[in-house]
């Protein structure tokens, strides 16, 4: 029908095909990124140059178009459902080669409250950024959340509400994290409607994040600085 | 035939499905507006005043009132807000809070019979909520997620909003003050969303004969044109049985679809409505006399 079905992947040099994984990301097309994805592993990719050059750049495109309102919510998704389907592949590879992880985060709504959408669209953009996502859902009391961070070890917890009966909450669970000495271990962006700066510097959290691509600049922005601190890329402490 | 009857001190507003679709207008609520939660906090109500007279001179039958300003005095600045607007406008309110006291508060200065909104189908909450729209004869807007959250499932959530009336009742409160807010979730996120809400409105309508209600632009997140799809989708729900909405009447075009739900549903008689809201103003100002003698006969 169109020329893009009659494009064959394998004819591609490597910056060719990179670019074409940008614009299949772009347009959603998830049989296409799996097909690129493994012809640049058959072609000697580590799974790292595959995830960073391929995927998470043709996603930071996606965020600025979302974010600049030329992409919608409809398109995001698909775009973020062709990555997942990348990532599915590379991520035990990943895992074998012991390659440096961008980032890794832990996020739920808040006890009490059962919003889904949002935090769900925060997900898929993390992801989509070459972040590893635990979503552990909505209605999370505080153990969830300890107990979550416990196991996964995340760099960053995210946590959503979307009433004004709900946010305090997220004052809990950070109360809870100071209390067991593990607060400055994580980094918290809290996120939901009726929010604000304010509120998040009042109960402690490290940011506010006002929507998806927001979420996901500020958490670049705080591994980046984790990095620099640490000097070393990608070590994680236990 | 349901009737949900609310009223301020002057004037009764009745929702249901034999009635023009009730716009509750949704602009006095700080979520999301800085300035205005800046204002409340403050106990500056200029702008919840200028908000309750536009949205009236607008074409709202009923105000929501919200007051959830993180971190500030809900419960007072609710009461606060709910007097003023009162001694402002005569359209009957909808007290909207999540917090309980705050809406003892607010119900407590209401003069009238007000909408709470809302209550979910939490046990807890319904245990709390719902004796006090006894004690004040108010109306409620229930919400149709529990404690399990909110299912795709229409048919789930009809089970969810059938729970809840039945509860009402059991405090003697009568299915017509019980108003059902479907939840409709984003179409740009979840495809059937439409489909699924208009299937849950006309079970929720046809069985048991309840009112409902919803947000407008929820519908639209995420998406371009939301007007437009706001205006299509509340005359598609009025189509397939909600009887009103909290929207913004400020918006022409969501207003529009409304009134033009009205005509078609047939409870706009002679379209009268429609004619005084959209009649070609160029053609009164022609002739003058004659203008002004139809406007005598004219009365509606």
């Amino acid at each position: 029908m169109s020329e893009s079905d009659d494009l064959d992947l394998r004819s591609l040099g490597d910056d060719d095909l990179v670019q074409q994984m940008h614009d299949d990301l772009y347009d959603g097309l998830k049989d296409e990124i799996e097909e690129s994805v493994n012809i640049l592993l058959e072609r000697g990719w580590t799974p790292y140059d595959v995830l960073t050059k391929a995927l998470v750049e043709g996603m930071r495109i996606v965020g600025i178009d979302f974010r600049d309102g030329i992409l919608f919510v409809p398109e995001v998704l698909l775009a973020a459902n062709a990555m997942k389907a990348g990532m599915f592949i590379l991520r035990p590879l990943l895992a074998e080669t012991g390659a440096p992880s961008i980032g890794k985060m832990v996020i739920g709504t808040v006890k009490g409250d059962i919003h889904d959408i949002g935090k769900n669209l925060v997900s898929m953009m993390m992801e989509g950024a070459g972040f590893e996502v635990i979503n552990i859902g909505i209605n999370n009391a505080v153990e969830n959340y300890l107990a979550a961070i416990e196991e996964h070890k995340p760099d960053i917890l995210g946590m959503s509400a979307l009433l004004t009966t709900t946010m305090p909450y997220m004052k809990v669970v950070i109360e809870a994290l100071k209390e067991k000495g593990i607060r400055d271990d994580y980094v918290v962006l809290v996120g939901g409607a009726p929010l604000n700066e304010a509120f998040a510097e009042a109960i402690g959290a490290d940011a506010y994040c006002r929507d998806a691509a927001v979420a996901v600049e500020t958490a670049k922005e705080f591994m980046q600085r984790k990095h620099n601190q640490r000097g070393v890329k990608g070590t994680s402490a236990a | 035939m349901t009737h949900t009857v609310v009223s301020s001190r002057s004037r009764e507003v009745v929702i249901g499905f034999d009635r023009p679709f009730c716009v509750i207008g949704e602009r006095i609520n700080p979520t999301g507006r800085k300035r205005l939660a800046a204002e409340m906090a403050a106990g500056d109500y200029s702008s919840v005043q200028a908000d309750a007279i536009a949205q009236v001179e607008a074409g709202a039958h009923m105000l929501d009132v919200n007051a959830g300003i993180p971190l500030a005095d809900e419960p007072a600045i609710l009461a606060e807000s709910i007097k003023l607007v009162q001694s402002l406008v005569d359209v009957p309110l909808s007290i909207d809070s999540s917090i309980v006291e705050a809406l003892e508060a607010g119900l407590s200065v209401y003069q009238g019979k007000a909408l709470v909104n809302s209550v979910t189908g939490e046990e807890e909450r319904l245990e709390v909520v719902l004796p006090l729209i006894k004690k004040y004869d108010a109306a409620v807007v229930a919400i149709s997620n529990d404690e399990t959250g909110i299912s795709e499932d229409p048919d789930v959530r009809f089970e969810v909003a059938k729970r809840i009336v039945q509860h009402a009742a059991d405090y003697g409160i009568p299915a017509a003050d019980v108003v059902v807010d479907p939840l409709v979730m984003p179409v740009g996120a979840l495809g059937q969303a439409g489909v699924s809400a208009f299937r849950l409105i006309r079970r929720l309508r046809e069985e048991l004969g309840v009112n409902t209600t919803c947000g407008a632009s929820n519908i639209s997140f995420g998406l371009p044109n939301r007007h437009a799809l706001n205006a299509t989708y509340l005359a598609m729900a009025a189509g397939a049985g909600m009887t009103s909405a909290i929207m913004n009447p400020l918006h022409p075009e969501e207003m529009a679809g409304v009134k033009a739900a009205d005509v078609l549903l047939g409870v706009d008689p002679n379209c009268a409505r429609w004619l005084r809201r959209y009649r070609d103003p160029a053609a009164q100002s022609s002739d003058a006399d004659r203008n002004s003698r139809e406007r005598r006969r004219r009365r509606v």
